[in-house]
């Protein structure tokens, strides 16, 4: 919310000295101390800042990790085993950063989830959406290419398979393909140019990150009920009331994080990859990390030509085309209401989608045959069905449920309902009349 | 006559234009370099051919060479593998084209124009997978041929693609024997 002017008055010389030369103190305080912010904001809105945290951890820990690291094809799985038992607390930072990039995942699904959820990409968010979508696409490439430096098995195939899309495409798809490997076949120079890639990334990310919180700034935040903030009444002061939320978000997050760093480091990992890089061998059972596996499965899901369109090329089309519906979601949706609070269907849908992405998860790391393989199709027309069916379909039969005038008043209608808190009224500022 | 005033070309327009293509034609330059800089290098293009001693292979038995960074299985099929391939219907199968850079781009994927005339029981292949690249599991699979564990392709004894979401055949590199128990891939 640009409307307003600053607030922010220097009390010091030295902050009158800085606000006439650069007024940076003047920005962080209309950012993050004075800027409003709707009242009503759930936990599910503290992901911003979490994933804020965790982009700045990844990049700490991989700064450090770097110092000990070698790209080269005979030295790396040595190398990351030197960081494991040598190097001092080197394990603990290799763990925090090979989970910290899970749950930099968890904490980004949940974001877009919740954004899904809300109608948060709905005008005039739409250029806000697409940054993020960018993001997350930078986010796949560099947890991808991070994957592949410690040169186990798993990355050297995952690395083969991932490179293997390009030779899809038509005509020029051999010839790119080589241009990324920088040979036949992944080898020494595909790892170095891997490294030096995936220390670029994260800083492109926080780049677009930049540009994701000022696009913010000028549409101001979204809320539970999709209603727009219309008086100063609907909001709050960033600090002390999201500074608090979002920081009790990010420690309750970190306990999870923590957990699994210390006590199942390897959960979210896989045994192959302790087995170094072996050209002529394919592990019996290729999965991708995690966060990748419901693309994955869709990627297998394609066995047949379509016309033209052999099976290869369709499966890496399908595959890129579930992560282009997310930057198509502002104009598919035809609904004039935002949240999934006021839409009983597209609530209904939104939650099949939900079983449907994790469905796809579950397929992506079971073998590809059987009636795997035709309940990954099926699981896939669900997918594109949700955002090129019901999406735009919803919006024009569903009658929506009756909206709250603004923001205050379903806060107040809310506490009418559920009068549990008699004395909480300090404890909920945001159901002070 | 038209509105706007038209004048003679200034110093500033020359200026102009020579800055805007000397950009242009610098950007271009200066991009080429960076990719590629990316393209396979000279130790990796140079192309070496590779020699294999198969004598001790008796049907039914197989070896891997490395060639290209790549894995190429020779194997000496046995009758049964041989009838199997040969019995397949040409109109069965998901790529019709033989793959094999000995003969015509063009060449019927019959299982003797997967081998070399005279040399029928010899399988000579780039065991890739030509989905995503991964090594096919020999002797696996419904086709008694070779399996992809990575996305389920299944290859037949002539390694033709019969199942699964890869498009074409293995690759037959170019080879020849050089005497009967020698094989020059490459």
């Amino acid at each position: 919310m640009s409307e307003g002017h600053s607030t922010y008055t220097p009390k010091t010389g030295i902050e009158r000295w800085f606000d006439a030369r650069m007024p940076l103190p003047r920005l962080v305080y209309d950012s993050f101390v004075a800027y409003p912010v709707p009242r009503n904001l759930n936990y599910a809105w503290t992901f911003g800042g979490i994933l804020s945290i965790m982009l700045v951890a990844q990049i700490l820990t991989g700064i450090v990790l770097a110092m000990h690291y070698t790209a080269d094809s005979v030295l790396a799985f040595d190398s990351v085993e030197k960081i494991m038992r040598d190097v001092n607390s080197g394990w603990l930072l290799r763990y925090l950063h090979s989970n910290g990039a899970s749950f930099f995942f968890v904490a980004v699904y949940i974001h877009i989830f919740r954004g899904l959820y809300y109608g948060s990409y709905k005008a005039p968010r739409e250029l806000l959406w697409i940054l993020g979508c960018i993001i997350y696409l930078l986010m796949m490439a560099t947890g991808f290419m991070g994957y592949v430096l410690p040169w186990g098995q798993m990355s050297f195939w995952g690395a083969t398979v991932i490179t293997g899309f390009f030779s899809a495409i038509p005509l020029v798809g051999d010839w790119i393909q080589q241009l990324l490997l920088g040979g036949f076949a992944v080898d020494n120079p595909t790892l170095n140019r891997f490294f030096a890639l995936h220390y670029l990334l994260p800083f492109m990310i926080a780049g677009v990150v930049v540009l994701h919180v000022w696009a913010l700034h000028v549409v101001g935040q979204s809320n539970p009920t999709g209603i727009e903030v219309k008086s100063k009444t609907d909001t709050v002061a960033f600090t002390p009331y999201a500074t608090i939320k979002d920081a009790f978000g990010m420690i309750v997050f970190l306990f999870f994080f923590a957990y699994f760093v210390f006590y199942l480091p390897n959960y979210l990992g896989h045994p192959d990859n302790y087995t170094v890089a072996n050209p002529l061998k394919t592990p019996a059972h290729i999965v991708p990390e995690w966060y990748f596996l419901p693309f994955y499965a869709i990627l297998r899901a394609i066995t047949f030509n379509v016309g033209p369109i052999n099976s290869k090329l369709g499966g890496v089309l399908c595959m890129f085309g579930a992560i282009v519906m997310l930057f198509l979601v502002p104009w598919l949706d035809t609904s004039k209401v935002r949240s999934a609070v006021y839409r009983p269907w597209y609530k209904l849908f939104f939650w099949l989608f939900v079983a449907d992405a994790i469905l796809l998860g579950w397929l992506g790391s079971q073998p590809a045959e059987g009636s795997y393989v035709f309940m990954a199709q099926m699981a896939t027309l669900f997918y594109f069905a949700f955002f090129l069916v019901a999406l735009p379909v919803l919006g024009l039969i569903e009658t929506p449920r009756r909206l709250p005038n603004s923001i205050t008043e379903a806060v107040l209608e809310k506490n009418k309902g559920g009068g549990h808190h008699p004395a909480g009224a300090t404890a909920a500022p945001e159901t002070k009349g | 006559m038209s509105a706007t005033e038209i004048h003679d070309p200034n110093r500033r327009d020359f200026l102009y234009v020579a800055t805007g293509m000397a950009a242009v034609v610098g950007a271009g330059a200066v991009a080429w370099p960076f990719i590629d800089q990316m393209r396979p290098d000279a130790s990796t293009l140079a192309l070496a051919s590779v020699e294999v001693d198969v004598a001790s292979l008796t049907p039914g038995m197989s070896l891997v060479v490395k060639w290209r960074g790549k894995p190429v299985v020779v194997r000496n099929r046995t009758e049964q593998e041989m009838k199997d391939g040969e019995a397949v219907n040409l109109a069965d199968l998901k790529d019709p084209i033989a793959r094999n850079e000995n003969l015509p781009a063009d060449a019927p994927a019959t299982d003797a124009n997967r081998t070399t005339p005279g040399k029928e029981a010899w399988m000579v292949m780039v065991q890739v997978c030509t989905h995503l690249g991964c090594i096919p599991l020999g002797q696996e699979g419904e086709f008694g041929g070779w399996f992809c564990p990575c996305h389920g392709s299944v290859y037949d004894t002539a390694g033709r693609i019969r199942k699964g979401p890869a498009p074409e055949n293995m690759l037959v590199p170019v080879f020849q024997f050089i005497s009967d128990t020698k094989i020059r891939i490459g």
